[in-house]
């Protein structure tokens, strides 16, 4: 990278599809294109392995109908819309919950390593939020799991079967921006090898968003330290909108203090949370589900006794999650990642003691809004207009079937049904013809201008304070309860914090793996979202799912059951209707959402 | 105070590597490996490792800790300095690419040229295929392999032959794709090792399992496709022997 870079000085390397991100949602994308004979090519930051899908857990909900015969794909269509809280696009969940079994088979298929029953079939757990018959059935047990290994077994079957396929992937290559023509539609991007510096622009006429969470912009996350939302930052500084970005899952068990995740499995196979007293306080909280109501009930509840004082430890700042009674040989055989994880990071082992947790970031429901071919859009009057060459899969996406709150096992199914979906559709429409025009020197200039100004920085801000900082800042002010006056605080310290990401200092200008500029890149990129969830959060006045206002504390249809799209180049919000019409069935009309 | 040193190498300036050396002031409570990384990286951010779940099971940070391999997000400080003195060294066998990143091209290659994917030549039913728990534990030990190279890279016969010897990462998930009964290629997957290097470099030494942060046992899947092998072998040969003995 020596000297300034431009048009003339960098490679072009040309495809027909570019993912970006080798997580789930980007490998089943890459999976179904490498078998199209189309030239692709995977972008991911790190050995696709080593994406942060390794570390779900407990498993990948849908109605196969192995736990129950009798399971119905519209049962899981419900649960998934109420947890939402009614803002999830009902076309959409339909869609994931309809097609989702044949995603499944199909991951079984290709090897996953799934756990099972005595009939053969896939072992499913109860998990959070799940119902037969429309909620009037009690507790399903819908969650197709690997043990508590689920994420990891999907991961590598997936690249497995990428193997296989003979996919092409640049392994250990940073995507640094979007490039974007005349036209406003995405021609590729400008990417570098972190091995070697060498930069180039990967040219291409469809380019996939598949680029995970940014949980990263909290302190406290069960997020990878790799959670930097890219695809996201890329695409807020292209100019285009994020959907619902107000909403993040803080889940229930991250472990305290280290943040590592807890699965909700250990609360689907018995489990459950005490408090000082040892009183198994969700009974009060939601007397039917208990434990394993949403997500965001459990962990507001968990905030609330800690609040009044019932917390455990020294400092009263967590609550333990009970699993013992469970036994030595369920523990062992349901839950062993668990008990690793809890004897490493808590000190604890389940088996004997209870596990300190706390609330933790975990999950973007907001995201690029796609439709459910993954082609993300802009909105302008009541009017999506699609980005051409522009799609997005996985967390990266908002599609949005999570709407204000996600179901536990959720995500695993997104990734693949989507992944999928945007594979088949950009496969089709490439055949086709589709396409985008050429992008021009000054457009590929322009997406180099951020790489440049790093390369060329002398002084200025310490990467690792102003992360430090932004993290602080999204912690205290838009954490699992929120409040305006605070709120405007977040807003405007982010905004000195957004002059500092302007002008960091990149100590180290090598080329050969230099992870100095990575990190100042990836900060960049939490910079755009943290600012993006500040503002939505902001302005949604209301609460609804994960976003809890004590100073809007009710949720109000009238005025907000709707979807929010932040606008990166006003800084504002508008809003966007929820999908009401799924094509096979009635709509779900809102409820007051009781567990 | 423990006193740090780390391998340094960067190929654009250093003609040498070199071992720098850190004093670390630790905080009151004990911490990760990883954790003291990025500590030291925030003061001196040219210090290169790679880290990713920071929880043990993407398998980004192995690295040689105080000479054995381990990753380092779920390694204790405490438990592994000795005389308050810390090593932090890149996976040994593998060329070095900068400070404690090694290139893993060669490791990759021996884990596909395994095959490492199910193949089944009958029909896809329409739901999954069943599998008994019992012949589903028989993955047990094998599929949760991180593909962190600690133990390939602690093998001498892996030193020796990197290009011939697959290696204990890589046996390990050949096996576990023998021992699936949905995989109707175990033969195929047994004739493709059956060579003097592939599979019978492996010498027992063992360091795979003691070194293993995931406690796997790739010795054992080892020896389960060596023996595979030789009933193989004596089942050809007795064959072979036979049909000799009836055109004689």
């Amino acid at each position: 990278m020596v000297g300034h870079l431009n048009k003339d000085n960098i490679h072009t390397l040309e495809f027909d599809a570019l993912i970006v991100g080798g997580g789930g949602s980007g490998m089943r994308t890459s999976l179904e294109l490498a078998k199209s004979g189309l030239k692709t090519a995977v972008v991911s930051k790190v050995f696709p392995t080593r994406s942060h899908t390794v570390s779900a857990q407990g498993g990948i909900t849908c109605a196969i109908q192995s736990a129950d015969p009798h399971d119905d794909w519209r049962w899981h269509m419900f649960d998934t819309v109420k947890g939402s809280d009614y803002i999830g696009d009902q076309d959409a969940i339909e869609y994931m919950c309809s097609e989702g079994p044949k995603a499944v088979f199909e991951l079984e298929h290709m090897g996953l390593p799934f756990s099972r029953f005595e009939n053969g079939r896939i072992y499913q757990r109860p998990f959070g939020g799940q119902s037969k018959d429309f909620g009037n059935g009690g507790q399903a047990s819908r969650t197709c799991a690997a043990a508590d290994r689920t994420g990891h077994a999907l991961l590598h079957t997936l690249y497995q079967n990428n193997v296989k396929e003979g996919a092409n992937f640049l392994n250990e290559w940073f995507a640094v921006d979007l490039v974007k023509n005349k036209f406003n539609e995405i021609t590729g991007v400008i990417a570098f090898s972190i091995e070697s510096g060498e930069v180039a622009y990967l040219k291409s006429r469809a380019t996939v968003l598949a680029t995970g969470g940014a949980g990263r912009i909290y302190a406290s996350t069960t997020n990878a330290l790799i959670n930097t939302g890219d695809g996201l930052g890329m695409s807020l500084r292209a100019g285009f909108p994020a959907q619902d970005m107000e909403m993040w899952q803080f889940h229930p068990t991250g472990i305290h203090g280290a943040g590592s995740l807890v699965t909700e499995g250990c609360r689907g196979e018995g489990g459950y949370l005490i408090n000082a007293d040892g009183e198994r306080f969700m009974e009060r909280y939601a007397p039917n589900a208990k434990d394993l109501a949403g997500r965001d009930v459990v962990a507001r509840s968990m905030v609330l006794e800690i609040l009044e004082g019932r917390g455990c430890g020294p400092n009263k700042d967590h609550v333990l999650l009970k699993l013992d009674h469970l036994g030595e040989e369920i523990l062992n055989a349901k839950l062993p990642g668990i008990c690793e994880l809890s004897k490493t990071f808590a000190g604890v082992d389940p088996v004997y003691k209870p596990i300190p947790v706390v609330p933790t970031c975990h999950y973007m429901m907001g995201g690029t809004p796609t439709n459910i071919h993954g082609q993300a859009f802009s909105s302008e009057n009541e009017v999506d207009n699609e980005i051409p060459g522009l799609f997005s899969v996985g967390e990266a996406a908002c599609v949005s079937v999570h709407g204000a709150n996600r179901l536990g096992g959720n995500s695993l199914l997104d990734l693949v049904v989507f992944g999928r979906a945007a594979g088949l559709h950009i496969n089709e429409d490439l055949k086709s013809g589709g396409g985008v025009e050429e992008a021009n020197i000054d457009d590929i200039e322009s997406a180099l201008y951020r790489l440049n100004k790093l390369n060329e920085s002398n002084s200025g801000f310490e990467v690792a304070e102003v992360k430090r900082e932004l993290q602080e800042v999204m912690q205290n002010f838009f954490g699992v309860f929120r409040r305006g006056e605070y709120m405007e605080k977040g807003v405007k310290a982010l905004e000195e914090i957004r002059d500092k990401c302007d002008n960091l200092h990149l100590h180290d200008k090598s080329d050969s793996f230099n992870t100095n500029r990575v990190e100042a890149l990836e900060l960049q990129n939490l910079l755009e979202v943290a600012e993006a969830t500040a503002i939505s959060s902001l302005k949604r006045n209301e609460s609804r799912g994960a976003h809890a206002r004590d100073d809007f504390p009710e949720r109000d249809d009238e005025n907000w059951l709707c979807h929010s799209l932040y606008d990166p180049t006003k800084k504002d919000l508008r809003k966007r209707q929820v999908n009401f019409q799924p094509n096979t069935m009635e709509a779900f009309p809102p409820k007051v959402r009781a567990y | 105070m423990i006193e740090v040193n780390i391998y340094r190498y960067n190929p654009e300036t250093d003609r040498f590597p070199y071992m720098q050396k850190f004093n670390f002031e630790m905080p009151d409570r004990d911490i990760m490996v990883l954790e003291l990384l990025n500590s030291l990286k925030e003061s001196d951010p040219t210090i290169s490792y790679r880290r990713s779940c920071r929880e043990g099971v993407c398998g980004s940070d192995g690295m040689s800790i105080n000479g054995k391999n381990g990753l380092a997000c779920i390694t204790p400080v405490s438990e592994v300095t000795k005389g308050n003195k810390l090593e932090l060294r890149p996976l040994p066998g593998l060329p070095v690419v900068r400070d404690l990143v090694v290139d893993m091209t060669e490791f990759y290659a021996q884990y596909e040229k395994i095959k490492p994917f199910l193949q089944n030549d009958t029909p896809s039913p329409n739901q999954e295929r069943l599998q008994s728990p019992s012949d589903r534990d028989k993955l047990d030990g094998l599929y949760e392999c991180i593909l962190c190279a600690c133990c390939s890279t602690s093998c001498p016969s892996f030193w020796w032959n990197p290009d011939k010897f697959v290696g204990p990462a890589a046996l390990l998930q050949a096996y576990r794709f023998i021992a699936d009964t949905r995989d109707t290629r175990t033969e195929e997957r047994l004739d493709s090792l059956s060579d003097p290097f592939s599979v019978y470099r492996c010498h027992g030494i063992m360091n795979c399992v003691s070194v293993c942060p995931k406690g796997l046992n790739p010795n054992k899947a080892i020896g389960e496709i060596k023996s595979m092998l030789l009933t193989n072998r004596r089942h050809e040969a007795e064959i072979i022997a036979s049909d000799g003995g009836g055109r004689s």
